[in-house]
C-alpha cells in the first residue's frame, strides 16, 4: 500500500529497532479477516491513537498487544523480542480497558496494588508506590472506596493508576474516555497528556472518536477492514488526507469529482460534475489518473455577496456561483449549504466572530463562494 | 491456535460437564434400561422385555394411586399458578403495602421448608378444622407449596417486562383491565406455563407432604412406590419410573418446541 | 390516595387472595405445631390434650392453658435421641453441601465457560434430573448401589474388590443420594454468578500479571461468593430437614431430625413430641438464615 510505504520501515540493519515493531501482523475471526498484514512501528515516548470506525480491526490489534488474541501470522517485536506468543500475565505491557474493570471485589487501593503484589513487590514499596500513585491520579481519601462508590471520573483515574502501577513499557488504552460524559472528557483528555508526558511512557490509544485522537496523539494511524490506510500527524491526517475514504472520514469535507484537463507550474485544472472548472494544488507523486476527486474542508470556503477581486491573478482563485439552500446555526460557527448553479452543492462553515453579524447570508441569497487552490486537495477516486 | 493459553483450562473444563453430565444422567440412564428387563432379579440381565410394563397395567392399586396423584397435580397446579400469579403481581407492582415483608416471607419460606415441617403443621391445621383427609387435603397442601414455586418463576419474568409497553396500550385507549389482559398477560405467560409445569411436578413428586395430609383411599403414586421401595428393589417399580421418566421428558420437548415454534411465529409475523 | 401509580391499586387487590391463602395454610398452622409441642399426648382423636373448643368459653380457655407445658422440650433435651439427631441433621447437611459446592463448582465453572449459544442448553440438561421424581432419582441409586447391583458387578468384573461392597445403608450411599438429588440446587446459583462474571476482569488480571491459577483466586472465586452462599444456603436447609433420602439410602443406627419426627409421627403416634421435634428444627434452621440475611444486609448497606 502506498500510504504504508513511509511508515513501513526498510529492513535495514543498521537501525536501531523502535519499542515495537508490528511486523506483517494478521488475525481472521472465522471467515472475517479482523486484521490484515499490517505492519507499525512505535517509538518510545510516543502517543499514538488508532483511530477507526467500530468493526475496523483497532481494538482486536489492541488486544494482540496485549495477549488477549493470539496473531495467526506475523510478529510482534518490543524491544526486538518477539513476544507475539507470550500470555498476557508475561508481558511487560499493561492495559487500560473501556469498561475500566476494575475488580467490584477490591477497594480502589487494592486495585491500584494488585498488579504490584502479583509481581512480587515488597510490601513497604506497594505501599509506597500505591500512595504516590493515589497523589497522581487526585484519588487521595478515597482509597477504601469500592469502584461502586466511586463516580465515573474517579473510576477512570483508578483504572488509568492500576494500568501504570508497574510502569509498563507499553500502555494501552481502550476507547479510554467513552464512559465519560462531555465535560469530563476534555478535562480528562488533558490529564491523560499531562502524565503521559510526566510518566515519560508510551501510549496507544484505540477510539473511534477522531477529536480524541487528534487532541491527544502525535501520530494517527487510521484503520479501515484491518488495514492501516494512513500514518500521519493529526495537522497531516486533515489537511493532507492521502485517499478520500481518509479525507471523508476525518472531519467535515466537500467532494466533487471530475476530470484532470490540465497540468502546468505544479495546478491542475480539474472540469468537475456540477462545480465548474477548479485549479487546485498538483500533489505530490501523484500518479498519472485523469479520473479524480477535489476535496474541499468546509472553513476554507469563503463567501462573498460580490465576487472578490483577485489580488493574484485573475485564474488562481476558484469562484463558484450559488444560492444559500440552508443555514444551520452552530454557536462558534454556521453552516451553509449552497447550491451551486453547475448542479453540485457545497458546505461553508464561517466563524460566528461577532455577536451581531451584520453579514450572515439568508436562505436563498445570491453568493458567490470562493477558496484558495492551495486548500483543495486532489485525490484518487 | 488462537485459544492456546486456554487449552489446558478448557480440557479441564470438558472432564469437569462430562463427569458431571454423566453422572446426573448414568443412574436414570441405567433405571431405565432395567426396567426393561426380562428377569425377575432386578440385578441379573434376562433379555428385553415388557413384562413389568404389563405388571403395572394390571396393578389396580398402583394405577389408582397413579390416577389420584395425577388429579391431584391437575388441580393443585391450576389454582398454584392463578394464586401464585396473582402473588406475583402483588410483590412486583404493589410497591410498599402493609404486611408485604409478611407476605414475601410466607411465599419465599416454603420453598426451602423442610417438608416434613409443611406436612405436619397442614395436617395439625386440618384436624384442628375438622376437615376430613383425602383428595382435597392434599390438593390444599400441595397448592400452597407450588404457588410459591410459580410466584417466584413469574415474578422474575414480570419484573423484567418494560412497564411502559402497558402504559403505551392505555395511551392507546385500553382500560387498565384491557391493558392488562392484552399485553401483560400474553408476555408473562410463558412464565405462568412454566410455573404449571413446575407445580405439576413437584406435586406429582410430593412424598412426604402428601403422606401427612392424605386420608386412606386416597394414596398418591409416590406414596405407593415409597412403601414398595421401603421393602426393597422391584422390577414393577423400574418400569413405572421409567414411565414417569419418559412422560417428563416428553413435556419438556414439547414445551421446549412450543417455546421455539411460538417464538419464530412472534418473529415471522407478517404485518396484515 | 399514597398509591405510587396506576398500577399499584390494582396490584395491591390481587395480593388478597395469595396473602389470605398462605395466612390459612402456611402461617396458622405454625399456631397449631407451636400449640402442639406444649400439649400432652392423649389416647383419643386427635391424640393430644388439651383441645381447644372456643364454644366452652373463657374460663375453659384459661384451664386449656394452664394444661399447657413444656414437657415436650424437656424430653427432647433430656433423651439423647432427640439432641443427637438434631447434631447428626446438621453435620449430615454440612457435609453434604460441603461436597455438593466441591462437585458443583467445577461444573457451574464450566457451563460458564461454554460457548454462550451452548450455555441454555447445558442449564436445561441440568434441570431435567430435577423434573423427574425425586423419588425416583433416589430409588435409581438403590438399583445401583445394592449388594448385587451394577457398582459391585462393575467393580468385581474390574477386580477391584475381590466381594461385594456393602454400599447400601451406609452414610456414603445418603451422600451419593444427596448429592445426586441437590447438584440442581447448587449449580443454578453458582452459574448465575459466575455466568454474569465479566470477562474483562480475568484480561485485567492477566494483564496485571496474575496466572492464570492466581486469576481464578483472586478474582473468579471472590465474586462468586454470593452464588456460593445462595447455593449453599438452598441445599444446606432442605438438607437439615431431609427425611426421604436418609430413610431409603443410609442405615437405622442413628437417624436425622426429619427421620425422628416421622417416626415420633406416624410409628409412637406421638404427636406432642412430633411437633416439638418440628419446633427444634425450625430453631435449627433460623441459625444458618439469620447468618445469611446479615451478610446480604451488610452487602445491601455496602452498595
Amino acid at each position: 500500500m502506498e500510504a504504508l510505504s513511509e511508515t513501513t520501515p526498510q529492513a535495514s540493519a543498521g537501525a536501531a529497532l523502535p519499542l515495537l515493531r508490528i511486523d506483517a501482523v494478521g488475525k481472521r475471526f472465522g471467515g472475517f479477516t479482523a486484521v490484515d498484514d499490517l505492519s507499525l512501528d512505535i517509538k518510545a515516548g510516543e502517543f499514538f491513537a488508532l483511530l477507526g470506525p467500530s468493526g475496523c480491526g483497532k481494538t482486536t490489534l489492541l488486544r494482540m498487544l496485549a495477549g488477549f488474541e493470539m496473531p495467526e501470522s506475523g510478529r510482534i517485536l518490543l524491544n526486538g523480542e518477539d513476544v507475539a506468543s507470550m500470555p498476557p500475565h508475561r508481558r511487560p505491557v499493561n492495559m487500560m480497558f473501556q469498561s475500566y474493570a476494575l475488580f467490584p471485589h477490591l477497594n480502589v487501593r487494592d486495585n491500584i496494588a494488585f498488579g504490584l503484589r502479583r509481581a512480587g513487590v515488597s510490601r513497604v514499596e506497594i505501599n509506597a508506590r500505591v500512595a504516590e500513585l493515589v497523589a497522581l491520579v487526585r484519588l487521595e481519601g478515597l482509597e477504601k472506596r469500592r469502584p461502586e462508590q466511586l463516580s465515573g471520573g474517579q473510576r477512570q483515574r483508578v483504572a488509568l493508576a492500576r494500568a501504570v502501577a508497574r510502569r509498563p513499557r507499553l500502555l494501552l488504552l481502550d476507547e479510554p474516555l467513552a464512559a465519560l460524559d462531555k465535560k469530563l472528557r476534555d478535562s480528562t483528555q488533558r490529564e491523560l497528556l499531562a502524565l503521559q508526558r510526566k510518566l515519560g511512557l508510551t501510549f496507544i490509544v484505540v477510539t473511534h472518536d477522531q477529536d480524541e485522537a487528534m487532541t491527544l496523539a502525535d501520530r494517527i494511524g487510521v484503520m479501515n477492514a484491518g488495514r492501516l490506510v494512513q500514518v500521519a500527524t493529526p495537522r497531516q491526517l486533515y489537511e493532507e488526507p492521502r485517499s478520500r475514504w481518509v479525507a471523508e472520514f476525518v472531519g467535515d469535507i466537500n467532494i466533487v469529482e471530475g476530470r484532470i484537463e490540465a497540468r502546468d507550474a505544479g495546478r491542475l485544472r480539474v472540469t468537475t460534475q456540477g462545480a465548474g472548472v477548479l485549479t487546485a494544488l498538483a500533489p505530490r507523486g501523484f500518479g498519472d489518473v485523469a479520473d479524480v476527486c477535489v476535496a474541499i474542508r468546509p472553513e476554507k470556503i469563503r463567501l462573498s455577496q460580490r465576487a472578490p477581486a483577485d489580488n493574484s491573478g485573475a485564474s488562481t482563485i476558484n469562484r463558484l456561483e450559488g444560492t444559500i439552500a440552508d443555514v444551520n446555526y452552530l454557536g462558534s460557527a454556521s453552516s451553509y449549504t449552497i447550491a451551486l448553479d453547475g448542479g453540485a452543492t457545497l458546505r461553508a462553515s464561517l466563524a460566528n466572530a461577532a455577536r451581531v453579524n451584520a453579514d450572515a447570508y439568508a436562505v436563498g441569497q445570491r453568493v458567490t463562494a470562493w477558496f484558495s487552490p492551495d486548500d483543495c486537495v486532489v485525490l484518487d477516486r | 491456535m488462537s485459544g492456546r493459553r486456554f487449552a489446558a483450562m478448557s480440557r479441564f473444563n470438558v472432564v469437569s460437564l462430562a463427569l458431571g453430565f454423566a453422572f446426573l444422567y448414568l443412574p436414570i440412564v441405567i433405571l431405565v434400561i432395567y426396567s426393561f428387563n426380562a428377569s425377575q432379579l432386578v440385578t441379573v440381565w434376562g433379555g428385553w422385555s415388557l413384562r413389568w410394563y404389563t405388571a403395572f397395567f394390571n396393578d389396580e392399586a398402583m394405577l389408582a394411586a397413579a390416577a389420584t396423584s395425577l388429579r391431584v397435580a391437575a388441580v393443585s397446579a391450576t389454582l398454584a399458578a392463578v394464586l401464585g400469579t396473582l402473588a406475583a403481581l402483588a410483590l412486583v407492582r404493589g410497591e410498599r403495602f402493609k404486611g408485604r415483608t409478611l407476605f414475601s416471607g410466607m411465599l419465599y419460606a416454603p420453598l426451602v421448608m423442610p417438608e416434613v415441617i409443611t406436612g405436619l403443621s397442614l395436617l395439625l391445621l386440618f384436624v384442628a378444622l375438622g376437615a376430613e383427609r383425602g383428595f382435597w387435603t392434599v390438593t390444599i397442601a400441595h397448592t400452597t407449596l407450588t404457588m410459591c414455586f410459580v410466584a417466584v418463576i413469574v415474578q422474575s419474568r414480570l419484573g423484567s417486562i418494560d412497564r411502559s409497553l402497558e402504559e403505551a396500550a392505555m395511551d392507546l385507549g385500553c382500560g387498565p383491565v384491557k391493558a392488562f389482559v392484552a399485553v401483560t398477560l400474553p408476555l408473562i405467560a410463558p412464565a405462568i406455563a412454566a410455573g404449571w409445569m413446575l407445580a405439576f411436578t413437584l406435586s406429582l413428586d410430593d412424598l412426604v407432604i402428601a403422606s401427612f395430609t392424605t386420608g386412606p383411599g386416597s394414596a398418591t403414586l409416590p406414596i405407593r412406590i415409597y412403601s414398595e421401595v421401603r421393602l426393597g428393589v422391584k422390577p414393577e417399580i423400574n418400569a413405572i419410573c421409567a414411565l414417569i421418566i419418559g412422560a417428563v421428558t416428553l413435556a419438556i420437548v414439547t414445551a421446549s418446541l412450543a417455546a421455539k415454534l411460538s417464538s419464530r411465529r412472534g418473529g415471522n409475523a407478517a404485518p396484515m | 390516595m399514597s398509591a405510587r401509580n396506576i398500577f399499584t391499586r390494582p396490584a395491591r387487590l390481587a395480593a388478597i387472595a395469595p396473602y389470605g391463602w398462605m395466612v390459612l395454610f402456611f402461617l396458622v398452622p405454625f399456631g397449631f405445631v407451636l400449640k402442639l409441642s406444649l400439649s400432652q399426648v392423649a389416647n383419643a382423636q386427635p391424640p393430644y390434650l388439651p383441645v381447644f373448643d372456643l364454644g366452652a368459653g373463657w374460663q375453659a380457655l384459661v384451664a386449656a392453658v394452664s394444661a399447657l407445658s413444656l414437657d415436650n422440650f424437656r424430653l427432647l433435651l433430656s433423651d439423647n435421641l432427640y439432641l443427637s439427631s438434631g447434631l447428626r441433621s446438621l453435620t449430615v447437611a454440612a457435609t453434604a453441601t460441603a461436597l455438593l459446592l466441591a462437585i458443583g463448582y467445577p461444573i457451574a465453572y464450566a457451563m460458564s465457560r461454554l460457548p454462550r449459544r451452548w450455555q441454555p442448553l447445558a442449564m436445561i440438561l441440568v434441570i431435567v434430573p430435577f423434573w423427574t421424581s425425586f423419588l425416583i432419582r433416589v430409588y435409581a441409586w438403590i438399583n445401583i448401589l445394592q449388594h448385587d447391583g451394577l457398582l459391585n458387578q462393575v467393580l468385581l468384573t474390574l477386580h477391584i474388590v475381590s466381594e461385594p461392597v456393602v454400599w447400601l445403608s451406609t452414610d456414603t450411599a445418603m451422600y451419593i443420594g444427596m448429592v445426586y438429588s441437590y447438584l440442581p440446587f447448587m449449580i443454578l446459583p453458582l452459574y448465575a454468578t459466575l455466568s454474569k462474571l465479566d470477562p474483562a476482569l480475568l484480561e485485567a488480571a492477566a494483564d496485571l500479571g496474575a496466572s492464570p491459577l492466581q486469576s481464578f483466586w483472586r478474582v473468579t472465586l471472590p465474586l462468586s461468593l454470593p452464588g456460593i452462599r445462595a447455593g449453599a444456603l438452598l441445599c444446606f436447609i432442605p438438607l437439615v430437614g431431609e427425611f426421604v433420602i436418609p430413610d431409603l439410602l443410609a442405615g437405622s443406627d442413628s437417624l436425622m431430625i426429619g427421620q425422628t419426627l416421622w417416626l415420633e409421627f406416624f410409628t409412637n403416634r406421638d404427636w406432642p413430641v412430633a411437633a416439638a421435634t418440628a419446633v427444634m428444627l425450625l430453631a435449627i434452621l433460623l441459625l444458618p438464615l439469620v447468618i445469611y440475611d446479615r451478610f446480604q444486609r451488610r452487602q445491601m448497606v455496602r452498595s
